[in-house]
């Protein structure tokens, strides 16, 4: 299905645009749910690419043709970003990230409840405790599949499949206490 | 009621976002990437096409690499390379437009280099169906300047993109096939040829007064190349050398091709 390794083996100048089209989204989503807002994780996406770029020129042909792009370049961006929080000492913040969410096609309103959503749900997976949040952010919120999961965490399938279970499990109660604080709130 | 777990799936996957426009064309650029040109094979002979970020810049018959990159470098200030396969939008764009399979596709040029009018005009040409020409008359009243005839031809002579936007499919309106940049008036007959124009009737009809054709079932007049026109059968058919002359007898235009006197032709009407 995939025959975008194998033309970048043979020719990455030609093809490694196709690579930044097709996978920008992820990447630039994967950085975004380390480094919290829109602006770093751009300059973490370039960054990222830019990385790839070096490293396929230097890699042998038939490394390149065996490559699995997903898991490898979010790889590459998960450690580039968590350089540039550790450099900015920053703690992250998804609230931002919920806040320039792209524009739909709903009216005002709808967007506005839209935004709540999602500003809830980032709120939410924010609070999660680190070993669980990007587990479930890349799961869930990027799509990897477990076993992309695993190579881009480099863990073992079983322990990032155990992470996530348990940090949607937490997102649920914890969506569940927001419920029942709100209806407690109402009822006063 | 506890929330299910498709619930908050749900909500994750709503927190999904794109990138932002433009990263892929900054990364290309700063990796000295957003500009390369490939050899394709064109209906006359191989082309050039060189392309950047924003789309298809530069299409030559391919006869000296060294002189397109030299000419690229010339135009855009920017080194291009070669590479052996185009990206899927440019052979989507390529099939399309020079070899006219596949269906509308969205056609990225990069024009920024010229003045607003010779992008209009390249713009207009490009909605000139295969097989079909119109006259340079046609594209200078389509703009809103129909006096700009001059000005149009001196535009596709410079088109930077021939065969992706199609020069060769404007001719002259005494029904010469006019001049081409890409390798003279035989080029432009043979391009027109390979898209399945008869030039040769074309070039005959003026000289017998033939600008526009007519039908008597429908009373809508055409420009002879026009499908519409080559639909209505020989017993049907009626000829007419102005616009004048079908409003005489109460035809009207054509849609499709919206038919035009030529300026001067107005002025002795």
């Amino acid at each position: 299905m995939d025959e975008l390794p194998a033309r970048l083996a043979t020719d990455l100048d030609g093809s490694f645009a196709d690579l930044v089209r097709t996978h920008q989204d992820l990447v630039f989503g994967v950085a975004l749910r380390v480094v919290g807002d829109g602006a770093s994780a751009e300059d973490v996406a370039q960054e990222a690419f830019v990385r790839a770029y070096r490293a396929l020129k230097r890699y042998p042909a038939q490394r390149v043709a065996e490559l699995r792009a997903r898991p490898w370049l979010a790889q590459i961006t998960v450690n580039l970003a968590r350089n540039h929080i550790r450099a900015r000492r920053l703690h992250t913040e998804l609230d931002e990230a919920a806040d320039r969410v792209p524009s739909t096609e709903d009216g005002p309103v709808k967007l506005a409840e839209r935004r709540d959503d999602r500003r809830m749900w980032a709120r939410l997976l924010a609070s999660l405790p680190n070993r669980y949040r990007l587990a479930v952010a890349f799961r869930h919120v990027e799509g990897l599949s477990y076993e992309e999961l695993a190579e881009t965490l480099d863990r073992p399938v079983g322990s990032v499949k155990s992470d996530v279970h348990r940090g949607v499990a937490l997102l649920r109660a914890a969506y569940d206490a927001e419920q029942r604080h709100i209806a407690q709130k109402e009822a006063v | 009621m506890a929330v299910t777990e498709d619930r908050v799936i749900s909500g994750l996957e709503s927190l999904r976002s794109s990138a932002p426009d433009g990263l892929a064309e900054r990364v290309l650029d700063g990796l000295g990437l957003g500009d390369a040109y490939i050899k394709v094979e064109g209906p006359i002979g191989p082309l050039f096409v060189a392309y950047g970020t924003h789309g298809i810049a530069l299409v030559e018959r391919a006869t000296d690499a060294g002189q397109f990159e030299e000419e690229f470098l010339q135009t855009f200030g920017r080194p291009v390379h070669r590479v052996e396969r185009a990206p899927e939008w440019i052979e989507r764009v390529i099939q399309a437009r020079v070899w006219g399979s596949g269906r509308h596709v969205k056609v990225p040029l990069n024009l920024e280099q010229l003045p607003d009018f010779e992008r209009q005009v390249l713009m207009k040409t490009l909605e000139i169906p295969r097989g079909e020409v119109r006259p340079y008359a046609w594209v200078a009243a389509e703009l809103g300047r129909p006096l700009a005839v001059r000005a149009v031809g001196n535009a596709l002579a410079r088109n930077p993109v021939p065969f992706v936007v199609p020069c060769h499919r404007v001719v002259r309106s005494d029904g010469r096939i006019g001049n081409y940049g890409a390798g003279g008036p035989s080029a432009k007959r043979a391009l027109l040829e390979s898209e399945g124009l008869d030039t040769a009737e074309l070039e005959r009809l003026p000289a017998h007064n033939v600008r526009f054709i007519g039908s008597k079932t429908t009373h809508v007049f055409c420009y002879p190349s026009c499908r519409n026109a080559r639909r209505i059968t020989d017993e049907h058919r009626v000829s007419f050398r102005s616009v004048e002359e079908t409003r005489r007898v109460g035809y009207r235009a054509c849609r499709v091709c919206r038919p035009v006197d030529a300026p001067f032709r107005v002025a002795v009407a």
